[in-house]
């Protein structure tokens, strides 16, 4: 297969990007996408071109490194699939692919597709954890939790940690990430001495790390490689009215 | 000048060292703790756990890791599951069980006194993890869900879905971020360890490249501990991470570090085959498919017809023909050989021929299409994703591919390297998979080194050598430290100034092929050497011609890459040298000249029960080796028979 590809092309964080176009030809459809991009880069590289930077290290769907705006979509055209298990069969002969980087004011650019996520980090230092140190445990089973819950919460648990629901996000809003991480400690009873705090704190951060609000699109749900469910954002709407009511530490 | 291989194995009864160790190990005062600062290398469980167990303690730590956050180590991708004794399903597991399991899995090449210890706090670690949150499966009355694993006979394998080393590693990073926020652990996340500083023989520091800036910087500490994971990429493909490297350990061996047994590596069974000369990476698909799937090739070689058009009799079921005990669910090296000797006499199948058939038609005959989505559904789901083949209508193609490395750092039982005040941890140290890892252990390792051991043998040796006045302590400005700094910065200045005109990725992936083909599932005497000439001439070229884009004063992948491959470069020749040295098969380690027979794998216990420790002897040299002879007091050394 023969296809065009526009890529975002940017030095650094304070320069200017802009989209340039590359044709990539012998592609196959076994081939996945980013190994068509290192297809081309190989190429860039020989002719003693710039390669094009994007960010990816398991290639399984699991680190949630790997990003990418592709034709407008997050992690591309397939549901349940992030980029790096995303495969070119997706795609036919001649078509044109306009790849671009997460945008979000929180995830600034490092370079060309390559975007600083560490405002994650910082909403989990706020309180995405449970304050206990090695050795402090008591046998696992002393501790019964119903099926259905630690189901829940593994659901939740599930999230990588990618950012496609901000990217696809009208508002850039990091909601459905941060209701994954609350809903994964929510569900289970070791989360509940902190919980209250803990949605608190975290939903400052994402406020301070400059993420946007919520207005119920859903184009999070829609992207999300590991199909996160929205009720998720309610739960946690729910926990952070209450701990702003009742002023709980 | 050989190692003095001490490995300060406590003495009496093998239950009993551990707590005897932990009673006689120095305490550092817990006011005192503040004045120590650690260097953990690596972020996954291995080393998340050590950072945030050594914060939690008072210590300092400065935590590194290459990924753009600290919960993205390849730790996350491990699928199956995590052991421990626990017994609860009460089938007759004990901590003596697994320690057996795991010491008679490892072809008895490991150290008797790590595996237990091993087996012993692996109980702990399920306690402290459930603590954390970790949602582990359960089962309707809401205790913890066991299943078995890797052909255990007991059922000791805990698991949160198909997920379990994500949500392990999300438990610890959890951690880690929790000590952060105390500022405890600082974290550089896209920062990479490129040399280790040693002053009066002792582990002081590192040096780093921040993979953002381009920035060489200096880091000081009391001790440093290398939780690097292993070196399956020596490979070019495998399932480790496309960053995942060797070059921590690496900088450690140059600097005096030994390094043990570097040729056991794990070539796991079912992963799917390449497809084309592209490929960057393979995927594992879990061990636990060969419960319900049988492994078959067309009876006649070069058979072309569709799977589903070879009758029954016409099909070579060949692990339940030569294991007929165990059958499908044989240890991973046997049934990884097994594949290759079938693809190798020309009974392979798919496009390549190197891939046989895992097909499930039989169980859900059985069971229903149901109960095998219900198991297997994702699994399925992923192998659809990356091969457009359904997997409930047709046969899986499934091939062996690299998936984990035995060998690492030597460590003694406190887990330090053969430099003072240098540890190593996880899939970076060797001491506990001997030859061949079982299934679900290598999670169990990672935290156990991670949350409890390294805190307490680290602790001890700050109390016995550590310094607590500051004005005595070493410093950044310490000469050492400019020394190897000028070292870092003219081999960056070399690899930039070579501008060759060919990619790091060529350069790889002929190594790759080297080793694979000479150092891979099948070694002989003539592969091995073949590659110890092949390997240097590589090398050599990499040097002249590698082409690196960009400078080494910004972002720069191509030239991390490169110094990762250059250290690739160097390791492959020691594999080799390990691989042609034992002269027996074990484990992951077949030798052809060493097999019975019926051609199975022969171990020379009289000659070959040490742990072969190389030492680098300086630039062109080749390595040379110690040994360290591994006693067995608990254990008969016994043929592993599956038939
Ligand atoms: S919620 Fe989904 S889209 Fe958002 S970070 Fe998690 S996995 Fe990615
Ligand atoms: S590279 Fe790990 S999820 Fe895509």
């Amino acid at each position: 297969m023969k296809i065009t590809l526009h890529v975002w092309r940017q030095k650094d964080a304070n320069s200017q990007g802009g989209m340039k176009p590359y044709e990539v030809d012998g592609v196959s459809k076994d081939m996945s996408f980013l190994e068509m991009l290192d297809m081309l880069n190989e190429q860039l590289i020989v002719q003693g071109k710039e390669p094009i930077a994007f960010d990816h290290d398991c290639r399984e769907g699991i680190c949630g490194t790997c990003s990418l705006m592709i034709n407008g979509v997050a992690h591309g055209p397939d549901g349940s699939t992030t980029t790096c298990q995303l495969h070119m069969r997706s795609f036919k002969d001649g078509d044109a692919i306009h790849i671009e980087p997460w945008r979000s004011r929180a995830f600034p650019v490092v370079r060309d597709l390559v975007v600083d996520r560490s405002s994650f980090d910082r909403i989990i230092q706020a309180g995405g954890y449970i304050s206990i140190n090695a050795g402090n445990a008591q046998d696992a089973n002393n501790l019964p939790i119903a099926k259905h819950s630690s189901d829940l919460s593994m659901d939740a648990a599930a999230c990588i940690g990618c950012g496609a629901c901000v990217a696809s996000c009208p508002n850039g809003s990091a909601m459905l990430f941060v209701a994954a991480k609350i809903g994964h400690l929510a569900h289970v009873p070791q989360g509940q001495p902190e919980r209250a705090k803990r949605a608190r704190n975290m939903v400052a951060q994402m406020d301070a790390e400059g993420f946007g609000a919520c207005s119920n699109h859903y184009e999070c749900e829609a992207v999300c490689p590991k199909d996160i469910p929205v009720n998720f954002i309610s739960e946690m709407n729910k926990d952070f009215m209450k701990a702003s009511l009742c002023g709980d530490s | 000048m050989a190692f003095q291989l001490d490995s300060k194995i406590p003495e009496g009864p093998l239950k009993d060292k551990w707590t005897e160790h932990l009673f006689n190990m120095k305490l550092v005062n817990p006011a005192n703790k503040r004045k120590f600062r650690i260097i953990v290398i690596g972020s996954g469980l291995a080393g998340g756990a050590a950072a945030a167990s050594l914060g939690e303690l008072g210590y300092n730590v400065d935590c590194f890791c290459f990924q753009d956050s600290s919960r993205r180590a390849h730790s996350i991708a491990a699928q199956g599951g995590i052991n421990a004794a626990k017994n609860y399903p009460n089938d007759g597991d004990s901590v003596r069980r697994l320690f057996y399991d795991t010491i008679k899995g490892g072809d008895y090449r490991s150290r008797e006194a790590n595996v237990y210890r091993l087996a012993e706090v692996a109980n702990s670690i399920i306690d402290q993890c459930v603590a954390q949150g970790v949602p582990f499966a359960r089962e309707y009355g809401g205790l913890l869900d066991n299943r078995s694993f890797g052909g255990a006979q007991v059922s000791r394998t805990f698991y949160a879905r198909g997920q379990t080393g994500q949500q392990l590693l999300i438990g610890a990073y959890q951690s880690l971020q929790r000590q952060v926020a105390k500022g405890s652990v600082d974290m550089h996340v896209r920062t990479e360890m490129l040399d280790l500083v040693k002053v009066d023989g002792h582990a002081k520091g590192i040096i780093v490249r921040d993979l953002v800036s381009g920035e060489i910087r200096r880091h000081a500490a009391d001790a440093v501990l290398i939780c690097s994971g292993g070196y399956g990429n020596v490979f070019y493909l495998s399932t480790n991470a496309m960053g995942s490297n060797v070059t921590a350990a690496m900088r450690a061996f140059k600097r005096g570090a030994g390094f043990a047994n570097p040729c056991f590596t794990q070539i796991h069974p079912t992963c799917i085959p390449v497809s084309s000369e592209h490929q960057s990476k393979l995927t594992l698909m879990s061990e636990s498919l060969r419960n319900d799937g049988r492994v078959w090739v067309p009876k006649k070689a070069g058979d072309d017809r569709a799977p589903r058009d070879i009758p029954e009799g016409e099909r070579d079921y060949y692990l339940e023909r030569r294991y007929p005990s165990f059958g499908n669910l044989v240890p991973r090296d046997v049934a990884s050989r097994a594949a290759k000797e079938r693809c190798d006499a020309g009974f392979g199948v798919g496009s390549t021929k190197l891939a046989v058939y895992l097909d499930f038609s039989d169980a859900i005959n059985r069971l229903g299409e149901d109960v095998i989505r219900a198991r297997y559904g994702n699994l399925f789901q992923m192998y659809e994703k990356i091969t457009a083949e359904n997997p409930y209508k047709t046969p899986m193609r499934i091939y062996p591919a690299v998936h984990y490395t035995m060998g690492g750092l030597w460590v003694d039982y406190n887990l330090q390297t053969t430099v003072p005040g240098l540890f190593a941890l996880g899939e970076a140290n060797f001491s506990d998979h001997g030859a061949n890892r079982l299934g679900a252990s290598a999670l169990m390792q990672g935290l156990a080194d991670g949350y409890f051991v390294a805190p307490y043998t680290v602790g001890n040796y700050l109390a016995e050598h550590g310094c607590m006045n500051a004005d005595e302590k070493v410093t950044t400005d310490h000469a050492a430290f400019d020394e190897v700094e000028k070292e870092v910065r003219d081999r960056l200045d070399r690899l930039m100034a070579i501008q060759g005109e060919r990619s790091v990725d060529s350069f790889h992936k002929e190594l790759g092929l080297i080793m694979w083909d000479n150092c891979g599932m099948g070694r002989t005497k003539e592969g091995l050497q073949k590659a110890l000439k092949e390997i240097p001439k590589l090398r050599e070229e990499f040097w002249k011609n590698v082409r690196i884009p960009g400078d080494a004063t910004s972002f720069n992948p191509e030239l991390e890459k490169a110094a990762r491959v250059a250290d690739f470069l160097e390791f492959g020749e020691i594999m080799c040298h390990d691989a042609l040295d034992r002269e027996e098969s074990c484990g992951g380690h077949f030798r052809e000249e060493h097999q019975t027979a019926e051609g199975e794998a022969m171990r020379h216990d009289d000659e070959f029960a040490y742990a072969a420790v190389w030492e680098y002897m300086g630039e062109g040299k080749a390595p040379e080796m110690s040994k360290e002879i591994l006693e067995f007091e608990n254990v008969k050394l016994t043929t592993r028979s599956y038939k």
